[in-house]
């Protein structure tokens, strides 16, 4: 057997859980090579963080177990190393960046510390160090490098904190770089620019890159290689262009199918009067202008998209028309009355009219009551919807049209997946009959198979029931399939506003454009010709 | 910082100002000290008398509108018991109580946050379980239990320690010892809870990645995160020590300003009890500033 | 933790077993919590059914047992802690005095939970002023010494049970209060108070329906361990001879009483001491369970300690 740079065999991970024993990964193998970026691509629950977690003796054990397997490296196995020998390896030799910068940067110390904290641990003397750190943050493209060296991490951006991690991991020059849905939680223009300085990077140095993630987007721009995990184990494995265009294994062929953006787009609705007039709304926290001057029109049974990256006023925009936060310009005419303008009496009554939908069903679902009491404490507030007699089989109705059984009916959220909680927020949001439906995010944080199924449930209840949507996202391609108009916002400003055709087929604004062109596409082909029109674009 | 000192300060103002008056007035429902101060057949001039020289014959609201008027000039009043100024009385016995504070408070901070930093590292461990028990057992306990059993072992039966004073070092040994029991006991669980939560943070992972020394991720990485809530019950600990261990120093005969406080309330001697509550007052504010600039010090997310 | 795999769309509902069959559960997999209540359980009974059964005894004198030392058998069961200086048995009247400790404790908490409470509530989920105005009025209490605070108003209104209950529920409030308002202000801005504002829901179904029942359990748990504070609050106030006066007996004012023979007859003292540590110790391991037991995301960890050892 060829040695590769390193190497995954037959890992088996179990974890003691309240629910028993948790075989976290089964039998996984995989390796990778100097100068080649190998994608685990996986949903959440399947394992795909867990192999490398084991390489950077990350697991805690107990509750966590290694029952089999070995990591080869340097031709030794990982897993008969001693702490202190592990320890070593560890940002000198592999190094990691995780999601979500921010919780994984320490609060109380200077990025400029951190990062020499990393060299200083394996042994350079502190000067070097920092002059070293110095070169680092300029490399990976902070402004003010010798400034941002004394700041704190909640003094970045995302992205930038994204950067300063990049520049920690590769202190000591390591052979093999970890990520973990390093741009996950970053705006998608942002997204771009991370995976390209990581690409940059790999070519000066040539170390070996594992990045891990949900997205098959990141896999068609980064990755050469990729290994397809569900429940822990590893169903596909092969070259990226490969896997994605012949796809042999079910599971692959659901992911790539559920991916969205594919779909065809709704025709533009005939014009009518529209339901909801909004004009002018305005908002600003201290000197912050959330909102400035946003208007637009909504029809009857319409579904609206407004999309935007974050701080771009578009959930402000949402807590506005349902009262949440109060506007300081504006009005808002549902039907002709001004909802900004009601008393608390009048809107009271509109309430059933307009609902929403919020982006994490984990927390706006109250964890103390049943499915049956979520449902039904919209009918003990508007006891005039339903006589008691009826709340049964309302509430199993009601559970059967989104796709759930009625004796879920005395669950709690809790023991529900993410996206069977968010059928439960949609129930909820149904029992009062509404005319319009706000979902703000509202399936973001779920994985793209429950992503789309969530769609098509929001898609047939619009058909059948004929119900107003406004759908806000920070990402194109989701509302791609289910909108009939778009509206981009940035910076508190409407953008750019048509139907689906003219924003995805023909879009005026160069931050449209940007924004498109940023997003990834599913396929390897199509990125790779995206990136070689970005370099010719690119000034020499 | 300085807004943020002078909102604090406005909010302490105005509590002190409540607590001035409700004791003021609360104080005088306790009784006339002419009956407490002259002997029972002392002639009504004589007491006429007595009531006019510490302004007593006056409607109440008017006796408290004087004392503000002074209080403002800086003036506390005399104390009828010890015939002095109140404020001299006051400052003699707050030194004593802020000395014992002090060093009850040092020690116990080290203890605690070695001991539960320690127990945190290796949860359920035996220095954990160890610790675990005997810091429930100390936080459990009357103080003035354990004063009087100290005092029957290590005075009595041992004849180790003097039994009350203040006059050399021994006699801050028990005194001491009784007081940093509870607020030991109290502050390892609040360090080795927090020690936990912080062990298994998103950031210490990072420095596990980054090949840093145990050693350095417990007290480097996690304990300055840890220390922020701790910071808070070291606070409200040392404010009730402030405000003056009364059991203990009843018990072991030490001049602090809590035995002070009762004595002069069950003497009705009005002066001493505002000025004591009044510089008490003071000195807990003066702690809570430290502990808000400690917080600050510690947390670079907090001075924005 | 984010190694534990999250529940996938395929992973099937586990069915939950009854509230009080898990509690049970998890009461067992943490022993020292389980002693905890089966002592305080004691104490319970003791409060209740000492006077009746007891009473007398523990106020007959006998000049003949005066301060007779522990463990001489030959006596009886009542007298194996010994005597006081009045030759009372000690058992006897630890028992009887467990009634007006545990009420004292008791009322004290229950008042001072629930005003400061509701206190709280409001202060939480009213207008800013009105929250404000609560919270200086906390703020006085808090800086009243509440050792001075108690002597004043006892002195005032004379030192009954009842008294030393308001007294004791008076310094407490504050606690709650506290608690209560910092945990609604953070609740209130949670999704689910949203996701019912939308719906309509009013102000009074917000905060008793949403706020109250996630906030309840960590008021649960300082109330426990409110309970012991008090204890020693009050012991404190006896001991001192400013709380309750005899021949009324709690087990600080046994203390204070054994205190004068404290060289002599160190058993006067040492058993009340004890009966109080014992009892702020169990309230003190019933809080620490209950702290895990409550919280939903930490229960795992006393059901997983259950199934391995049971």
């Amino acid at each position: 057997m060829a040695d590769h740079l390193l190497e995954v065999r037959n890992l088996s991970v179990e974890f003691h859980t309240a629910g028993g024993v948790v075989k976290a990964v089964k039998n996984v193998s995989w390796h990778v090579e100097r100068g080649e970026t190998l994608a685990i691509l996986g949903e959440s629950g399947s394992g795909k963080s867990v192999s490398t977690s084991a390489i950077l003796d990350l697991i805690d054990m107990p509750p966590g177990r290694i029952t089999s397997g070995e990591i080869r490296f340097d031709g030794r196995d990982l897993l008969k190393l001693g702490s202190a020998e592990r320890r070593d390896i560890n940002g000198r030799r592999i190094a990691m960046i995780f999601q979500d910068p921010l919780s994984h940067l320490n609060p109380v110390y200077t990025v400029g510390w951190q990062i020499v904290e990393t060299m200083t641990a394996h042994g350079l003397p502190r000067s070097k160090a920092q002059s070293e750190a110095l070169r680092l943050v300029t490399r990976v493209g902070i402004p003010n490098p010798s400034d941002a060296l004394r700041k704190y991490p909640h003094e970045f951006s995302g992205g930038q904190r994204q950067r300063l991690m990049i520049a920690m991991a590769l202190a000591m020059k390591p052979d093999v770089l970890i990520a973990d849905e390093p741009t996950t939680a970053l705006d998608v223009t942002v997204q771009a620019e991370v995976l390209a300085l990581l690409k940059e990077l790999q070519r000066e140095t040539g170390m070996g890159v594992v990045i891990i993630t949900h997205d098959l987007g990141v896999v068609a721009e980064i990755a050469d290689r990729v290994v397809v995990m569900n429940a822990g184990e590893i169903v596909e494995a092969g070259i990226a262009r490969e896997v994605y265009h012949n796809p042999r294994h079910p599971y692959t062929r659901k992911l790539i199918g559920a991916a969205p953006g594919k779909g065809e787009m709704h025709d533009p609705l005939p014009r009518a009067e529209p339901v909801l007039k909004v004009r002018g709304v305005a908002k600003t926290y201290g000197t912050f202008k959330a909102l400035d001057g946003v208007g637009f029109d909504l029809m009857a049974g319409e579904t609206l998209a407004i999309v935007g990256e974050s701080g771009s006023g578009k959930s402000t925009l949402a807590r506005i028309l349902l009262r949440l936060d109060e506007p300081d310009a504006g009005e808002a005419l549902w039907k002709g009355r001004d909802l900004f303008r009601l008393s608390p009496a009048e809107l009271f009554a509109l309430r059933r009219d307009l609902q929403m939908v919020f982006q994490d069903p984990t927390q706006s679902l109250n964890p103390r009551m049943t499915v049956f009491q979520l449902i039904t404490e919209a009918w003990i507030i508007h006891p005039e919807i339903l006589p008691k007699a009826q709340w049964r089989t309302r509430v199993a109705d009601l559970l059967a049209q989104v796709g759930l059984r009625p004796e879920h009916a005395n669950r709690y959220p809790h023991q529900f997946s993410g996206g069977q909680r968010q059928r439960i927020a949609i129930a909820r949001a149904l029992a009062l009959e509404p005319e319009l439906i706000i979902c703000d995010e509202a399936v973001s944080a779920l994985d793209v198979s429950v992503q789309a199924q969530v769609i098509e449930l929001l898609n047939k209840l619009r058909r059948e029931m004929g119900i107003a949507f406004i759908f806000i996202a920070h990402d194109l391609p989701v509302v791609r399939d289910f909108a009939d108009h778009v509206m981009v916002m940035q910076k508190g400003r409407v953008v750019e506003y048509g139907t689906v055709q003219q924003v995805f087929d023909a879009p005026r604004q160069p931050y449209t454009q940007a924004l498109l062109a940023a997003g990834l596409d599913p396929d390897p082909d199509v990125q790779a010709a995206r990136r070689a029109e970005r370099l010719e674009r690119r000034p020499a | 910082m300085l807004t943020f000192i002078r909102k604090r300060s406005m909010a302490s103002l105005i509590s002190l100002v409540g607590l001035v008056v409700l004791v003021f007035f609360l104080s005088r429902l306790t009784g006339d000290p002419t009956d407490l101060y002259l002997p029972i057949d002392a002639s009504d001039e004589m007491r006429a008398q007595f009531r006019e020289l510490y302004g007593l014959d006056d409607p109440l609201i008017v006796q408290f509108g004087r004392y503000v008027g002074n209080l403002v000039q800086l003036d506390f009043g005399e104390s009828i018991r010890k015939a002095r100024p109140a404020i001299d009385v006051v400052l003699e016995a707050f030194v004593w109580t802020l000395q014992l504070a002090l060093i009850t408070m040092a020690l116990v901070t080290v203890a605690a946050v070695v001991v539960g930093s320690l127990a945190a590292f290796r949860v359920g461990g035996f220095f954990d379980r160890v610790s675990g028990i005997l810091s429930l057992v100390a936080a459990s306990a009357p103080d003035f239990w354990i004063a009087i059993v100290a005092i029957v072992v290590f005075a009595v039966g041992l004849g180790w320690l003097p039994t009350s004073g203040t006059g050399t070092v021994w006699h801050w040994i028990l005194p001491i010892a009784v007081l940093f029991i509870r607020p030991f006991g109290l502050i390892v669980q609040v360090v080795r809870g927090s020690m936990i939560s912080t062990l298994s943070s998103a950031y210490v992972k990072t420095a596990r990645a980054k090949g840093v020394r145990t050693r350095s991720i417990i007290f480097v990485h996690a304990l300055r995160n840890a220390m922020l809530p701790v910071i808070t019950v070291i606070g409200d600990q040392a404010a009730s020590l402030l405000n003056g261990a009364v059991v203990i120093e009843t018990i072991f005969g030490f001049p602090g300003v809590g035995k002070l406080m009762i004595d002069s309330i069950l003497q009705r001697d009005f002066t001493v009890v505002l000025a004591s509550i009044i510089v008490t007052a003071l000195a807990i504010f003066v702690m809570n500033l430290l502990i808000d600039l400690a917080y600050a010090a510690l947390d670079p997310r907090i001075r924005h | 933790m984010s190694n534990v795999p999250a529940m996938t769309e395929a992973t099937p509902l586990p069915d939950e077993p009854s509230a009080l069959r898990r509690f049970l559960r998890m009461l067992w997999a943490d022993k020292f919590a389980l002693a905890a209540l089966i002592f305080l359980v004691v104490v319970v009974l003791m409060a209740l059914l000492g006077p009746v059964l007891l009473g007398d005894v523990a106020q007959k004198q006998n000049l003949r047992g005066r301060n007779a030392p522990p463990f001489e058998w030959d006596r009886g069961w009542l007298w194996w802690m010994g005597a006081d200086s009045l030759g009372r048995p000690l058992l006897a009247r630890i028992i009887v005095a467990a009634r007006n400790t545990m009420t004292v404790a008791a009322g004290a908490v229950i008042f001072s939970a629930l005003i400061g409470t509701t206190l709280g509530l409001i202060a939480g989920y009213a207008s800013r002023r009105v929250g404000e105005a609560i919270m200086r009025v906390a703020d006085v209490i808090m800086s009243f010494p509440s050792l001075l605070l108690a002597v004043i108003v006892l002195y005032i209104l004379g030192p009954s049970v009842t008294n030393v209950v308001i007294v004791l529920a008076i310094t407490r409030i504050p606690v709650y209060l506290r608690t209560t308002r910092a945990e609604v202000l953070e609740i209130r801005e949670r999704m689910f108070v949203s996701a019912a504002r939308v719906m309509g829901a009013s102000p009074r179904r917000i905060v008793l329906r949403h706020i109250l029942p996630v906030v309840l359990p960590t008021l649960m748990t300082i109330a426990t361990l409110d309970f012991a504070y008090v204890m020693l609050a009050e012991s404190a106030l006896s001991f001192l001879g400013i709380g309750i006066q005899p021949p009324e007996i709690t087990w600080g004012l046994m203390i204070a009483q054994g205190k004068e023979h404290l060289t002599r007859a160190w058993w006067l003292s040492f058993w009340p001491g004890l009966a109080i540590i014992l009892t702020t110790l169990s309230l003190n391991l019933l809080s620490n369970w209950m702290r895990i037991a409550l919280d939903p995301t930490q229960r795992w960890r006393l059901e997983m300690r259950g199934r391995s050892h049971g």
